[in-house]
C-alpha cells in the first residue's frame, strides 16, 4: 500500500472513519464497566426493582390508576375531538366571525399552559363564579385538557379537510348532495383518514397531560398512574413505584406509537 | 323551438376577478340532443359547463335546465342537481367507498332510496358499464378508464334528464379512452341529452347532433358536425381544427387561418 513509500502519510477517510468508530465504542465500554463495577447492585435492586413494593403496589396500579388515567385521557380526547372539529368548522366558514372566534380560541388555547387551564377549571373558576364544573373531577379534568387539545386537533382537521382534492366536493354537490350532506358523507371521512396519525398523536400527548389532575387534589379512587406513584413512592421510601408507573404509560404510550407507524406505512403505500 | 329546451343559456357572462371567461353565451340545447363543446384551452368551454349545474356561479344570465331557471337565488339547487349529471375530467370517484358504494351512497342519502332499490340500480348501472366484477373493489385499484366508466354509472344512477361530461377522456391514457367512448356512446343512442365538452372529434364527429366551436370566451361556430368539423365557416374554427389534426405542424405553419387564430389565442390565454 501507499503507506510504505510515505510512512508518514495520514490515514485514509476510511481508516480515519474506522478508528473513530473504535474509540467511541471504547469510551461507551468502559463507561459501562465503571458503572458495573462502581454501582451498588443491591441497593439500585432495591431502590428501582424491589419486588416486594412491586407487589404492593398490584393490582391497584391497574385496576384504579391506569384505569383512571385512561379514562380522564379518553373523556379528554373525545371532547377536544367533537370541539375541535367544529372549530375546524368555523375556520373554514364563509361567515367572517366564525372565523375569527375559532382563530381567537386556537391562538389562545394553544399559548396558554395546561396547567394554568386546568387551575382556572378546578380553582379559579369555582371560587370566582361559585360553581363546579358538573362531573368532579372527571368533569374538570375532561374540560381543561379537552379546551386545549381541541386548539391543536382544530388545526390539525382544518389542514385535513382542506387536504381532501376539491373535486371530492364538486362530485358530491353535483350528485345532489347539500354541502353539510357532502362535508359528513364524503370530506370529513377522507379528512380523517388523512389526519389520524397527527391525531394519535396528540392522543399520546394527553396521556401523559392526563398527569395533571394532581393538582385537583384526587382522592383514592380517583388517582391516576403519576399520583399513584408518587404517594406509593412517599409510602414505600422506594424508587420502584416511580417506575412502574412509568411502565405502565408505555403500556398505553408505545402501541398507539406502533399504530400510528403501521397508519403512516399504509397511507404512503395507498399514494 | 319553441318547446322548453332541455339546457338554456342566455347572455351568460363569468368572470373571475378581472379575467372575463365567457362572454356573452346563448345556446339552446333540445332534449335528446347530444351537443359536443370544442375549443382551444382557455377558452370557456368548461366554465360554461360548470355554469350549467351551477358549479360556478354565473356573473350575469341565465341558465336554465328544463324549464327551472338555476340562477334564480330563490331555487333549491340540490333539488335541481339531482337532475343533471356530471362526469369530471379527474372521474372524482370517492376513494373511501367501494365502486358499489360510490353508486349507492348518493341515491341513499339524496334520493332516500332503499338500500335494496340502491344496490339494485347500482348493479344494473355496472352491468351496463361492463364492471359488474368490480363491484367490491375500491377505485384506487382500477384503471383510468374503469374509473371513469363507475362515475358514469354513478352520475346515470340519479336518474338525471342531462348528462354534463367535462373532458371525460382527457386525463386517460389513450388505449383507455375508446372505452368510455363506447359507453357515452350507448347513452347517446338510448336518447339522453348530453353535453360533451370534449378533444375528441371522431366522437364529436360520429355521435353529436351538434358541435358548438367556442373561443375567447364566445361562441364562434354552432352546427352540425358535417359542418362546423367538417366544413368549418369561420378561420378560429379552422385554425384550431387543423392543429388538433396535426399537432406537430404549429402555429408557424404558414397558413392563413392560423395566422388569423394568432391574437384570439393570446386574448384567450389566463
Amino acid at each position: 500500500m501507499s503507506t510504505a513509500s510515505a510512512p508518514r502519510r495520514r490515514l485514509s477517510r476510511r481508516q480515519r472513519a474506522r478508528v473513530s468508530r473504535g474509540l467511541q465504542y471504547a469510551v461507551l465500554l468502559l463507561a459501562v464497566v465503571i458503572f458495573a463495577v462502581a454501582a451498588d447492585w443491591d441497593r439500585i435492586g432495591e431502590a428501582f426493582f424491589d419486588t416486594e413494593v412491586i407487589g404492593e403496589l398490584f393490582p391497584q396500579i391497574l385496576t384504579t390508576a391506569l384505569k383512571n388515567t385512561v379514562i380522564y385521557t379518553v373523556c379528554a380526547f373525545a371532547f377536544g375531538l367533537v370541539l375541535g372539529l367544529v372549530l375546524a368548522l368555523m375556520r373554514l366558514s364563509p361567515v367572517l366571525p366564525y372565523r375569527v372566534l375559532a382563530t381567537v380560541y386556537i391562538e389562545f388555547f394553544r399559548g396558554v399552559p395546561a396547567l394554568l387551564v386546568l387551575i382556572a377549571f378546578g380553582y379559579g373558576i369555582p371560587v370566582a363564579l361559585n360553581t363546579e364544573v358538573p362531573g368532579g373531577i372527571v368533569g374538570t379534568i375532561t374540560v381543561a385538557l379537552g379546551l386545549v387539545a381541541a386548539a391543536y386537533m382544530a388545526e390539525t382537521m382544518r389542514a385535513g379537510i382542506q387536504a381532501v382534492p376539491r373535486g371530492q366536493m364538486e362530485a358530491a354537490r353535483s350528485l345532489g348532495m347539500s354541502h353539510t350532506r357532502a362535508m359528513v358523507s364524503i370530506v370529513i371521512p377522507q379528512a380523517f383518514r388523512i389526519i389520524l396519525p397527527p391525531l394519535t398523536n396528540e392522543l399520546i400527548l394527553l396521556t401523559k397531560d392526563s398527569s395533571l389532575v394532581y393538582l385537583l387534589g384526587v382522592t383514592l379512587p380517583t388517582r391516576e398512574l403519576a399520583k399513584f406513584g408518587r404517594d406509593a413512592l412517599n409510602q414505600y421510601v422506594s424508587m420502584t413505584p416511580i417506575l412502574i408507573a412509568g411502565l405502565c404509560y408505555l403500556i398505553i404510550t408505545v402501541p398507539l406509537g406502533i399504530l400510528v407507524r403501521r397508519l403512516e406505512a399504509r397511507q404512503a403505500a395507498a399514494r | 323551438m319553441t318547446a322548453a329546451a332541455a339546457v338554456e343559456v342566455r347572455d351568460l357572462h363569468k368572470s373571475f376577478g378581472d379575467l372575463e371567461v365567457l362572454k356573452g353565451i346563448d345556446l339552446r340545447i333540445a332534449a335528446g340532443e347530444v351537443v359536443c363543446v370544442i375549443g382551444p384551452s382557455g377558452s370557456g368551454k368548461s366554465t360554461l359547463l360548470r355554469c350549467v349545474n351551477l358549479l360556478e356561479e354565473p356573473t350575469a344570465g341565465q341558465v336554465l335546465v328544463g324549464g327551472v331557471e338555476l340562477t334564480d337565488p330563490e331555487i333549491d339547487i340540490d333539488a335541481v342537481r339531482r337532475g343533471i349529471g356530471m362526469v369530471f375530467q379527474q372521474f372524482n370517484l370517492f376513494p373511501h367507498l367501494t365502486v358499489t358504494e360510490n353508486l349507492t351512497l348518493p341515491q341513499r342519502r339524496v334520493l332516500r332510496r332503499s338500500k335494496a332499490e340502491a344496490g339494485e340500480v347500482a348493479a344494473s348501472g355496472l352491468r351496463r358499464v361492463g364492471l359488474v366484477d368490480k363491484a367490491e373493489a375500491y377505485p384506487a385499484q382500477l384503471s383510468g378508464g374503469q374509473q371513469q366508466r363507475v362515475a358514469i354509472a354513478r352520475a346515470l344512477a340519479m336518474a338525471p334528464r342531462v348528462m354534463l361530461f367535462d373532458e371525460p377522456t382527457s386525463a386517460l391514457d389513450p388505449e383507455l379512452v375508446g372505452e368510455v367512448l363506447g359507453v357515452m356512446r350507448g347513452l347517446a343512442d338510448e336518447g339522453m341529452t348530453m353535453v360533451v365538452v370534449t378533444h375528441e372529434m371522431s366522437f364529436a364527429r360520429e355521435v353529436a347532433d351538434r358541435v358548438v366551436f367556442m373561443d375567447d370566451g364566445v361562441v364562434v361556430e354552432d352546427g352540425p358536425p358535417a359542418q362546423v368539423v367538417a366544413a368549418p365557416r369561420h378561420d378560429r374554427t379552422r385554425a384550431f381544427l387543423s392543429r388538433l389534426l396535426d399537432p406537430a405542424a404549429g402555429p408557424a405553419s404558414g397558413d392563413a387561418a392560423v395566422k388569423a387564430a394568432g391574437p384570439a389565442e393570446h386574448g384567450a390565454a389566463p
